[in-house]
This record gives C-alpha cells, sequence and structure tokens, in this order.
C-alpha cells in the first residue's frame, strides 16, 4: 500500500489548541484483525468527510477520537488532550453515535435539557432552547422521540450534542436512513457549524454526501488512510483512472473496431457478457461513445459500468 | 447537581426502568410471595417453623435475587446493550457518579419490590409489626443493596448481563454457598439472613453469618463492587465494526 494522496487544504478559520484533533501513527487491532493501519492525520476547524467502505475503519477511528477506545499504538489527541478514559473531553466534544439508540421516552426537549443539565451549563433551559433552535426542531420538541420519524430522532441526537457549543462535533454515518430533504437539511446545519470554526467530522460510506458536504477527506481504506485533503483534488484522481464498461450492441466486433482507435479507449475485449472496453478517461469515453457507435452504424443496447462501486474506486486510491 | 449523585441520571434511569415492559416484572415475585404467605396463613398450619422456613428460603434466595436481578440488570445493562448509555457516557460526568447513582436507583426499586413485600409478608404471617417483620425487611433492604452493586458489576463486565447474573444466583448463591462452608462470606444472602435475625432472632430462618460480620462484609462486597463497575464502565468501549 503506498503513501496516501495529500492534498492540504485552505483553513477557512484558524486551528486553536481547543478545535484540532491530531492522530499520530495510531493503529487499533482486535485479536489478529488490524482495524486502523498506522494512521496519522490532523484535522482543523471546517467540515471533514470520513469515507470508506463499510468495515474500512471508520467507526473505530471516531470511537478512538470520542474516547470510547483506546488506540494499540499510536497517539490520538483533542485539543492536545487524550481522550481515552477522560470524559472531561467531553466539555469540547460533541459526539452522535450512529445508532439509533435514545431515551426514546423523553421529548426532545427533555432529551436536550438533560444533556444541558449532564454538562452543567449554567442556564439548561436557554441552551436547550438554543440546541433545538438550530437544528429546527422547536415545533416538535415537545413530543416523544419514540413518535420522530429517523431524520427527526437524528436531529434531536445533534441537538443534544450541540448543547454544550463544543469545539468539536462527531458524528457516525449521520445521514443513514434520511430521506433527501432531511439529508439536506442535516448537510446545511453541518455546513454552517463548520463555517463558524467547528471542527465536524462524519463519517459516510457515500461518495456523494462527502463530495457535497466536506471540505476535507479522509478517505480510509481497510484501515489504512488511502487520501486525504481536498475533495477536488481527491475527485480529479478518481474520474482519471481506467475505467470499465461492459457494453451490449448490435455488433460487437464492428464497435470494437472503432472504439481502439479512439485515445480515450485503453483496450477492447470480446466476451461472452458483451464487448468489454477499459477507458482512460472516463469523460472522454462517455462522451464519444455514442458518436463513435452512430458513425459505426452499431446500435448500442446497453452500457453497464462494471468498475463504478465505491471499493473500486477505494481499491484505486489505495494503488494510487 | 452535586457530589456524586446526579438527580438528571437518577430521574432518567427511573423512567427507563419503570418504562419498560419488564417492569412488570418487577411486582410479579412480590405478588407471589404475599399470595403464598396468605395462602399458608389462611391454611392455619401447626407448624410454627413456617415463616422463618418460607420468607427465608424463599424470600431471601428466590425474590430478594430475582427482583433485584431484573432492576440491577436493567439501570445499566439495558442502557450498555442497546448503546443508549452513550448519551451519558457523552458528557463529562464521572463514571463513578453514573455508577452510583444507578446503584442507589436500583437498590431503591429493588427495596420497594422485594424488603417492602417481606415486610408485608412478615407482618401477615406473625400477625404483627414485631422484631420478625422489620428483621425480613431490614434484611433484604440490605440485600438488595449489594446485590444491585453485584448486578451492576456484571453489567459492565459482560455484555449478556442476565444469562450470568442468573448463573450467578442459581450456581453460587444457590448451590455453591451450600455446599461450601467458606463460601459463606461470599453469599448476599447470608449477608441479608444474618442482618435479619438480628432483629428476628428466629433460627428458622438459618442464618450462618453473625450480624456484625454480615453487615461489615456486606459494606466491603458493595464498596467493591460498585468501585469496579466505576473502573470498569471509566474503560467503556466501542466495537468499531465499520
Amino acid at each position: 500500500m503506498s503513501t496516501p494522496a495529500v492534498v492540504a487544504p485552505a483553513p477557512a478559520t484558524p486551528a486553536t489548541a481547543t478545535n484540532t484533533v491530531e492522530l499520530t501513527n495510531t493503529t487499533r487491532w482486535y485479536g489478529n484483525v488490524v482495524a486502523v493501519n498506522d494512521i496519522t492525520m490532523t484535522l482543523g476547524p471546517g467540515v471533514t468527510g470520513l469515507l470508506g467502505p463499510n468495515g474500512a475503519g471508520k467507526s473505530t477511528l471516531l470511537h478512538m477520537i470520542s474516547g470510547f477506545l483506546a488506540p494499540s499504538r499510536g497517539t490520538v489527541t483533542v485539543g492536545g488532550v487524550a481522550p481515552w478514559r477522560n470524559p472531561d473531553i467531553f466539555r469540547t466534544v460533541g459526539l452522535v453515535p450512529e445508532r439509533d439508540s435514545v431515551y426514546a421516552f423523553l421529548t426532545a426537549r427533555e432529551f436536550v435539557t438533560a444533556s444541558a443539565k449532564l454538562h452543567r451549563l449554567p442556564d439548561p433551559e436557554a441552551a436547550t432552547r438554543r440546541a433545538l433552535d438550530m437544528v429546527e426542531l422547536v415545533e416538535v420538541a415537545d413530543r416523544p422521540i419514540d413518535t420522530y420519524s429517523k431524520g427527526l430522532r437524528q436531529r434531536a441526537k445533534v441537538a443534544a450534542a450541540l448543547v454544550h457549543d463544543p469545539a468539536v462535533l462527531l458524528l457516525d454515518e449521520p445521514f443513514n436512513g434520511m430521506d433527501p430533504r432531511q439529508r439536506l437539511h442535516m448537510m446545511d446545519l453541518l455546513k454552517r457549524l463548520g463555517g463558524e470554526g467547528r471542527v465536524i467530522l462524519f463519517s459516510s460510506h457515500i461518495l456523494e454526501e462527502v463530495e457535497r458536504l466536506a471540505d476535507t477527506v479522509q478517505v480510509v481504506v481497510a484501515g489504512r488512510l488511502a487520501a486525504s485533503g481536498d475533495y477536488r483534488s481527491i475527485r480529479r484522481l478518481m474520474t482519471t483512472r481506467p475505467h470499465v464498461f461492459v457494453l451490449r450492441t448490435t455488433d460487437d466486433r464492428a464497435l470494437a473496431k472503432a472504439l481502439i482507435e479512439s485515445p480515450a479507449v485503453q483496450g477492447v475485449e470480446l466476451t461472452r457478457g458483451g464487448l468489454e472496453v477499459h477507458a482512460s478517461d472516463h469523460g472522454t469515453f462517455t462522451r464519444q461513445l455514442a458518436r463513435i457507435s452512430r458513425d459505426a452504424g452499431v446500435g448500442l443496447r446497453e452500457v453497464i459500468p462494471a468498475d463504478e462501486s465505491l471499493e473500486s474506486v477505494f481499491a484505486y486510491l489505495v494503488g494510487a | 447537581m452535586s457530589g456524586w449523585y446526579n438527580p438528571t441520571i437518577a430521574r432518567i434511569t427511573l423512567r427507563a426502568l419503570l418504562g419498560r415492559k419488564r417492569a412488570l416484572l418487577l411486582v410479579l415475585p412480590g405478588v407471589v410471595l404475599l399470595v403464598l404467605t396468605l395462602a399458608l396463613k389462611a391454611a392455619h398450619l401447626t407448624s410454627p417453623t413456617w415463616p422463618g422456613e418460607v420468607l427465608g428460603r424463599v424470600g431471601f434466595s428466590a425474590l430478594l435475587p430475582l427482583t433485584a436481578l431484573i432492576v440491577g440488570t436493567s439501570v445499566l445493562g439495558a442502557e450498555i446493550d442497546d448503546n443508549s448509555i452513550l448519551h451519558l457516557l457523552a458528557t463529562p460526568v464521572s463514571r463513578a457518579s453514573i455508577i452510583l447513582t444507578k446503584g442507589v436507583v436500583g437498590s431503591a426499586v429493588t427495596v420497594a419490590f422485594a424488603a417492602v413485600p417481606e415486610f408485608v409478608a412478615g407482618v401477615i404471617a406473625m400477625g404483627k409489626v414485631g422484631g420478625f417483620a422489620v428483621g425480613l425487611g431490614v434484611g433484604a433492604a440490605v440485600g438488595s443493596v449489594v446485590y444491585t452493586g453485584v448486578f451492576l458489576l456484571i453489567s459492565t463486565v459482560t455484555r449478556h448481563p442476565v444469562a450470568f447474573s442468573l448463573a450467578y444466583v442459581a450456581i453460587w448463591e444457590g448451590l455453591v454457598t451450600n455446599l461450601v462452608s467458606g463460601a459463606k462470606y461470599f453469599s448476599v444472602e447470608q449477608y441479608a439472613l444474618g442482618i435479619a435475625n438480628a432483629f428476628a432472632k428466629d433460627p428458622d430462618l438459618s442464618p450462618h453469618l453473625t450480624a456484625t460480620t454480615a453487615v461489615i462484609l456486606a459494606a466491603i462486597a458493595t464498596g467493591a463492587t460498585l468501585t469496579v463497575a466505576s473502573t470498569r464502565l471509566r474503560s467503556f468501549t466501542l466495537a468499531g465494526d465499520a
């Protein structure tokens, strides 16, 4: 595995002692299984997406940053302090866990107020109003949480995590189960919070979510940091990788002959399943395909991207 | 909010405990004991030993540990199981405070659903509020506190607290302490019986410890289990699966 692709983002707000998360050569293993392998990263103000396929080690990283898991090797610090066995870390950290487990018999107002009291805030009711307002949950705040949709529950959890105005907010797969409107709302909220100078770190296995929200991306694959930095640069790296398409046409052999002359095509192969095309440039190939097939007098029945899965993108990044 | 006891955690714990369906189970053991006592009393048993034998045996080896088991594993184990405990742990509250508060709530509820029925059954059996009934009540109350500590500890050690707690009650309290004489020093049931007998003066309760020894060991056991449970909760770990 190679050194991760690193592109330094321009910080929106200067990092200070309390709003910096640092992992240095952090490794975590369970028995013989290495979940996180020698990861070094520094997170500053703004929204950072922790991207990776299921089982990549994203949750393990979040659990170590929030103090619910000790690193087997290396260090993790939040604001210069190690979070493991240190509940005081939650004076500066807010955590939104992945699992939809809340005290559902409470109303959102009771839930957030309880959080405010546990943080010993001087005016818990005022802090609760502010947090509920921030997530736009005021109108339904007096309904029991067990009557909420997934999206409303998620917002109640975010309000509870924000009630003490933390410098660092950690969210584990915050968009799971949300409908598109709820996703947009949550994205707007997180963008706003990041813009205010907070460190927002959220995990996701959905490329598009990260693309729309994160200023910075940390791509984790098989426990390793595969790419790190500005999203657009990573995206560019992804879009210039060779792509494989399977085409079903009226005349595979004729189209293969026409396609091989295109500079955007690296190679073609006639298979039982159709015509397999290795394109060197995804964008150019997809733009040219229709014209080439028309010029060759070949009808296109089906165009199937064969390696568009997230895993294949990550696999490419790991090898980059 | 002050000191080790946290009223916010206490309120949430109590509502979670009494709101769950399993809370219905809490009422059953006490009701069974009271019905059994009333039935035996109505049968006009000639044996003078039945109150001590029934309320001591059935009460202290079944009603008390089962009630404490349901309560003790619910106040912490159930929250650990569904991860709702994270909302308490993701705050700067000390883990010792969480354990102590849950211990206070668990003990109080167990006293209400086990020690109070023991006391009432003692009154029914003897026909008066005397040393026997008070002894049963006080012994069961102390047992409630110690058992709660034990079950809180088990909840922090394993993700299957109910199964392990049942095994503990059945094998350790029910079997080993009756077969191995030295094990009485590590038996919550014997602590409770020893203290109950200090008031009841009834040999039919079959206590194997003096009241002084029982009080000292109960205090040590409670302190030790709550301390270790706090340490375990401080090291609470979330498995990373993704």
